[in-house]
This record gives C-alpha cells, sequence and structure tokens, in this order.
C-alpha cells in the first residue's frame, strides 16, 4: 500500500468513521469513564497503545492463525496487551489507573478493539493496520476528551483540574453522575448527526452491527441487525 | 435473620442502587442494541443473567484457589475472559443437544455475550468484593447472589427500556435526534429516575 492510502487510512479512522460517534461502538468505557477529562484522555491513550499493538501483532499472524480459532487468539493477543498496559500505568501513572479501575481490564472487551481486528488487521499489511490503530485510537480519544471535557466543566466548572467556571456559580453536578453521561453523548451524536445530514450522507440508525466482531455469527445480525 | 437480611441487601443494591446499565455503564451495547422489543430484551437478559451465574461459579474458585495462592492475579484478565469464552460456547452446546427449546429462546444472544462487558464485570467486581478472611463457603455464595441481582437488575433495565422504546417509535422526533441520539437521552431520564434508589436500600434494612 502506498503512503498516499496509509495516511487516508488514519484520517477516516479520526474523523469519517470516528469510532464513537459514527460507528457508535465501545459506548462502555466512553460513558462510565468521561466525568473528568484527564480520565477520558488516559482511557484514549490507554485503548490506543492496545489497539496499536494488538493490531501490529494480529496483522503479523494473520496468515498463521487458523480461521476457525481466530476469535479467541484475538482475545487471547488482546488480553495480553491489557495486562501491558495496565501494569504500566500502574507503575508510572497510578492515579490513572484508580481512577480507570474495573473499566481499564474491560478494554479487552472493547468492541472497537476486536472489530478493528476481524475487520481490518487479519485482511491488512502491518503498516496499513498500525495506521489503522492509530487513527482509530485518536478518534476514540478525540471523543473521550470531548466527552469528558463538555462533562467536567458543567458538572465541577473545572477542564483538567483548572477553575473554568467561578465557583460561586452553582454548578449542574449531575452531568459528572451517569445521567449526565447518557444526556451529553445523545447530544453530541446528534450534532455529528446533523453535520452528516447537512453533507447529505444518511446517519446511522442503530448501534453499528457491521463494527460487531460477532456479526458473523450473531443470529440477531441475520435478522436485520439488532433493532 | 441476620443472614436473610445480607442475603437482601446485597441482591437490592446489585438490581437497584448499583444497577449494571444505568449505573455503572456495563453492557450498554445490548442496551441499546437489542431493547427495541420486549420479548428479544427478554430473551437477551435472561442468556445474560443464565451466563452471569454460571460464570461466577466458574471464575471465582479459579481466582481463590489457583490465581490468588500462586500469586497469578496478574492473570485475572486473560483467564477469565477465555474461561467465559469456553463456557459460553459449551453451554451453547450443552443446550443444543439437550434443551432444544430454550437453545431456540436463547440461542441467538448467547455468541453476542462472549463479548459482553457485563459478564466479565461481574466476575471482576465479585473479585474486587472478595474478602480472603470469610470462609470460602460464604463468601462464594455472596458472589452468586451478587451476579445473580446483577443479571436481574440488567433485565429489570432492559425490560424497563423496551416500554420506554416503545413508545419513542410512536413520537416525532427532530431529525437529527432520529435513532440513537433520542434513545440515549430517554436513558438519562431512565437512569436519574434509578438514582433514587441510591438510599433506599441502607435504608430499608436498618
Amino acid at each position: 500500500m502506498s503512503k498516499q492510502s496509509n495516511l487516508k487510512v488514519l484520517l477516516n479512522g479520526i474523523i469519517k468513521e470516528n469510532p464513537v460517534l459514527v460507528l457508535i461502538l465501545g459506548t462502555c468505557p466512553t460513558l462510565a469513564v468521561t466525568s473528568l477529562a484527564v480520565n477520558g484522555l488516559g482511557m484514549g491513550i490507554a485503548a490506543t497503545v492496545v489497539l496499536l499493538g494488538s493490531n501490529i501483532v494480529i496483522s503479523l499472524l494473520r496468515n498463521i492463525i487458523p480461521d476457525k480459532v481466530r476469535i479467541p487468539s484475538y482475545i487471547v493477543i488482546i488480553a495480553g496487551f491489557v495486562t501491558i498496559v495496565s501494569f504500566l500505568l500502574e507503575a508510572y501513572i497510578p492515579s490513572i489507573y484508580e481512577a480507570l479501575g474495573l473499566y481499564l481490564p474491560l478494554i479487552v472487551v472493547n468492541c472497537i478493539i476486536l472489530g478493528r481486528a476481524e475487520m481490518f488487521a487479519n485482511k491488512n499489511g502491518v503498516l496499513a493496520s498500525a495506521c489503522d490503530a492509530i487513527g482509530m485510537g485518536l478518534g476514540f480519544t478525540l471523543a473521550l476528551l470531548c466527552m469528558g471535557s463538555i462533562r467536567e466543566i458543567l458538572g465541577s466548572g473545572t477542564w483538567f483540574g483548572m477553575r473554568i467556571i467561578p465557583e460561586s456559580v452553582q454548578t449542574m453536578s449531575i452531568m459528572t453522575l451517569a445521567p449526565g453521561g447518557f444526556f451529553v453523548f445523545g447530544i453530541l451524536i446528534a450534532l455529528v448527526n446533523c453535520i452528516l445530514m447537512r453533507k447529505g450522507k444518511k446517519p446511522k440508525e442503530t448501534a453499528g452491527c457491521g463494527g460487531c466482531p460477532m456479526s458473523g455469527k450473531c443470529g440477531a445480525a441475520a435478522e436485520g441487525g439488532c433493532k | 435473620m441476620e443472614f436473610a437480611r445480607n442475603m437482601m441487601v446485597i441482591l437490592l443494591t446489585a438490581i437497584l442502587a448499583e444497577n449494571f446499565i444505568l449505573a455503572k455503564f456495563l453492557g450498554i451495547c445490548p442496551f441499546l442494541g437489542v431493547s427495541k422489543k420486549l420479548d428479544s430484551a427478554i430473551g437477551m437478559s435472561t442468556a445474560v443473567i443464565f451466563v452471569m451465574v454460571i460464570a461466577t461459579a466458574v471464575t471465582f474458585p479459579i481466582y481463590v484457589f489457583l490465581l490468588a495462592p500462586y500469586d497469578l492475579k496478574y492473570m485475572e484478565t486473560l483467564v477469565f475472559i477465555l474461561v467465559i469464552a469456553a463456557l459460553v460456547q459449551l453451554v451453547e452446546m450443552v443446550l443444543k443437544k439437550f434443551m432444544p427449546a430454550l437453545h431456540r429462546a436463547l440461542g441467538v444472544y448467547l455468541p453476542l455475550i462472549t463479548t459482553n462487558c457485563a459478564v466479565l464485570g461481574v466476575t471482576m467486581l465479585d473479585i474486587d468484593n472478595w474478602d480472603p478472611t470469610v470462609g470460602f463457603g460464604t463468601s462464594f455464595g455472596n458472589a452468586l447472589l451478587y451476579s445473580l441481582g446483577a443479571g436481574l437488575g440488567f433485565m429489570l433495565a432492559m425490560v424497563l427500556f423496551a416500554g420506554v422504546r416503545s413508545r419513542l417509535d410512536s413520537e416525532k422526533t427532530p431529525k437529527c435526534f432520529q435513532g440513537m441520539p433520542i434513545t440515549l437521552i430517554a436513558a438519562a431520564i431512565v437512569s436519574v429516575a434509578f438514582m433514587g434508589f441510591g438510599g433506599v436500600v441502607d435504608g430499608l434494612f436498618k
């Protein structure tokens, strides 16, 4: 693959096929860790590192792994990288490790990572897969940072710990709680839909079955998607 | 009495106050994907309850007797996801062979559950809640109960939300909000309702 198309693959993940806001994948971490911008950023970077590692390894092994056991093999590779990343975070940035808590090991079952392995890395070369991983990872990180910033500024009046809204103003603390997560995510997707419509494209109707790694086996997908 | 009280506290906490979907954000994909019709919502959540309890029954002893004593705690993620993946396959085969009626009802949802973060999440939360000073029998029972509660909470949220969604379909919403966005905003409102359960469980058994 030429340099030009690798760049296209990279940009594709950040904007046109943003995994969170356009493909609507990986919703659990998007909602759960974004009560503070710094946690969103930490989660995004952790997932990007895992995605980069797993995409490279899976792409290298794509001709060796037998087709029938590919999903379990991918899961083992991804779980290995998740363990490495959680060790690194625990050692060097313990505050983020504490804040992400349960959601750090749960990167293993993040649809984005398994989805990219299944859709891209097992069909493409190492360099293209790495570009895809960086693009998708950055798209994920940007979306999480965006969510985290909105929720932190509205909910606690700060951004990365800096005070944005003066303390005399009452903040909407519900934004940092569970309902705020759903609400901000809904508004953001509506905003993206508006932009897509203005460009004359049809927004996605449901959580993407195309991106779901299980779509081949899943009965719901065969019946026309999980509607 | 004390025993029954503890059981109720664990169960109700898992179902209401710490609802997996609406408070912990675990299992959002099936929540948004499969909640459009009531019967599929019930089928999916029954399969989740089933797998959650079985997965806990297998992973909890593995952690307590294999990983913890040999200082292999860092293998938790890897071991648990593999055990769950194998277990789901096994359950599917057993159901297909011996209980074809149940397999027809739950079969389509089982493969989806392997990569469901609610199942992996509940097995890991059980380990977080594990208190090594308590005897294995009690802690194992508590873990199973918590998993059952988490599954029931999952079902409650799915069923409630299926009702909300069937009404959403007949409403006229702005074009940008159709589909996913309005569903998420409805979920936000349902989740506000569940926040109200926060203090209820503690207050109930004081």
